[in-house]
């Protein structure tokens, strides 16, 4: 390599560093530098009127999944941050299964349009995903809330003779997740079956495999990438959704983002709060870790 | 469903389920805007058409202030993050890489991987001590925010459309002695310009539509739209709440609708 294409290189990544800068340094002040200082509070002392002092203390950690007896000291279990916990858990894991359920037919549906449609089709899923999901949080709310439209159809067709209570019950968070994290599902899902080639179902046909094998032995395995994409991509918000339970949950049926925000509340913990922040946060860095070797593999072998 | 043409792309009970799927997306919001224009107080019951509650709505002066508030966030957030993006994606979109890309790549990103209730978290905490430090309590914090998390939605479309252009018509210009700047003003620049705007459009959306980082990150008397409705929600159901989503919803789908068609274009 000749010095001026040497120096005329050096330039070039000077100057794409340079234009990276204003980026970086708003992402660093507005997103990225303040969790680190999040990890810093986790390990000190609860003020007592909110916010931190500055005594080094690991007692949030502690307190994640343990409380101090008052009288005696001795460490139990805390249950009721587990059952939030578990609660979590649970309702995320349901939605991801849902969605996939009723997410997987749709994106075929989508895919098999004639080409010209498709777009059309894609942008009916696009929209719901735009729109504030707090407006859809509410929609939903309004559709199951006792003497909603739901109740009032049931109890017209005669299926149920007294409403059913279904707000602020976990059933109303699932259905509430579910509705507002279906286009997460959809579009990846989409986006996998879209580069299908249609011709390995011919052959798998042709070799007198049933409709039920074609789906689990082709179909399954080729769109695997994007069943994990929407897997993941919806897991991660449901896990630390916020919004939906405090809409559709009430007070009583929490999750773990409700319960991170108390700490910033009436629980006056913020060190707690932080250290919960952070294991979210490692949850969903261990899942992304997983999706990218999956997707890693996936790619060396194709 | 003729017996006998047999379609390999048919699995039976999908399209009707996609049907339904469609419905069940659609159903919700629009009772939503149909309960809007209720003249009655239910949300069960309807009792002819009104304009009532968007009365209401525009008389009161809480969510003017908050309407405002939002329109201002957004749109100072979505310029600066749009003049981020575009200058980032320029860097990352060259034919050779350069060291320290794909730390750019993960740095920018972050905010779509991160659950929005733990950067909003890191966000009160960092914000308090400088609240204490400083004394500001003014709506930087909010449009700081705003700004970084808006960043991917605006280069998302920048860097697609940088990737579809033909590059050829830059080393024209350069050809022609046009000088770097020239060459960017006069060529690349308007050839970007619709990834751009979608890009800005996608990022005031965004910004527009933030519930939770806004929640932590706000000062006492800060409230936008959203955080408004959510305070309306916990409270009582009026149809109130619904006319201001159904303005905040046709909004977003207007933006949406240009944003679907400027990128359609390029295709």
């Amino acid at each position: 390599m000749s010095l001026a294409e040497a120096r005329r290189e050096r330039d070039q990544v000077r100057r794409s560093w340079l234009l990276s800068l204003p980026a970086l340094f708003l992402l660093a002040i507005g997103a990225i530098g303040p969790l680190f200082i999040m990890v810093v509070y986790s390990f000190l002392t609860p003020g007592k009127y909110g916010n931190v002092e500055w005594i080094f203390s690991t007692d949030a950690w502690r307190g994640i999944i343990f409380t101090k007896d008052i009288f005696d000291e001795t460490l139990k279990l805390a249950d009721a941050h587990l059952t939030i916990f578990w609660r979590s858990v649970k309702l995320s894991f349901l939605t991801t299964v849902f969605t996939f359920v009723v997410g997987f037919p749709t994106a075929w549906f989508i895919a098999t349009q004639p080409p010209r449609w498709r777009p059309f089709w894609l942008f009916l899923i696009t929209i719901p995903f735009w729109t504030n999901l707090l407006i859809r949080t509410f929609a939903i709310n309004q559709i199951i809330r006792t003497e909603g439209l739901l109740n009032t159809i049931l109890l017209k067709v005669g299926i149920i003779s007294t409403p059913l209570n279904l707000l602020y019950t976990d059933t109303a968070v699932f259905i509430g997740m579910t509705y507002v994290y279906l286009p997460l599902m959809v579009l990846p899902l989409y986006a996998a079956i879209d580069r299908f080639d249609h011709r390995l179902l011919e052959a798998g046909y042709d070799l007198y495999a049933s409709r039920m094998a074609v789906l689990r032995r082709i179909i399954f395995p080729i769109v695997k990438p994007g069943i994990v994409a929407g897997s993941i991509l919806v897991f991660i918000p449901s896990l630390g959704a916020y919004v939906t339970p405090r809409i559709l949950g009430g007070g009583r049926n929490m999750m773990i983002g409700n319960f991170i925000e108390l700490q910033f509340g009436q629980g006056r913990n913020w060190p707690l709060g932080a250290a919960l922040s952070v294991v979210l946060l490692l949850i969903v860095t261990a899942a992304l870790l997983v999706y990218v070797k999956f997707a890693n593999r996936e790619g060396g072998h194709g | 469903m003729a017996r006998g043409t047999f379609t390999v792309t048919r699995l039976p009970g999908f399209n009707g389920i996609a049907i339904a799927v469609f419905v069940a997306l659609y159903a919700p919001i629009a009772m939503l805007v149909v309960n809007s224009f209720n003249a009655g107080d239910s949300i069960a019951i309807w009792e002819g058409t009104s304009l009532r509650w968007y009365e209401r709505a525009w008389a009161n002066a809480q969510v003017k202030d908050a309407t405002l508030r939002s329109l201002i966030i957004a749109t100072t957030a979505a310029t600066v993050a749009t003049i981020a993006a575009t200058m980032v994606a320029l860097a990352t979109t060259r034919k050779k890489p350069f060291r320290g890309q794909t730390a750019v790549y993960v740095a920018i990103n972050q905010p779509l991987m991160v659950p929005e209730i733990v950067t909003a978290v890191a966000l009160l905490i960092f914000f308090a001590t400088i609240k204490v430090a400083t004394g500001y309590q003014g709506l930087g914090y909010l449009i700081l925010a705003h700004t970084a998390f808006c960043i991917p939605f605006a280069y998302l479309p920048i860097r697609a459309r940088l990737e579809g252009m033909d590059m050829t018509l830059e080393t024209a210009a350069a050809d022609l002695y046009a000088t770097h700047w020239r060459t960017f003003r006069y060529v690349t620049l308007p050839l970007m310009a619709p990834g751009i705007l979608a890009g800005f459009m996608l990022a005031f959306v965004t910004s527009l539509d933030d519930v939770v980082i806004t929640l932590f990150v706000k000062s006492a008397g800060q409230d936008t739209l959203p955080t408004y409705l959510l305070g309306q929600i916990r409270r009582q159901v009026t149809g109130e709440v619904n006319a201001i989503s159904t303005v905040l919803l046709c909004l977003t789908v207007a933006l949406l609708t240009t944003f679907f068609l400027l990128t359609r274009k390029k295709s």
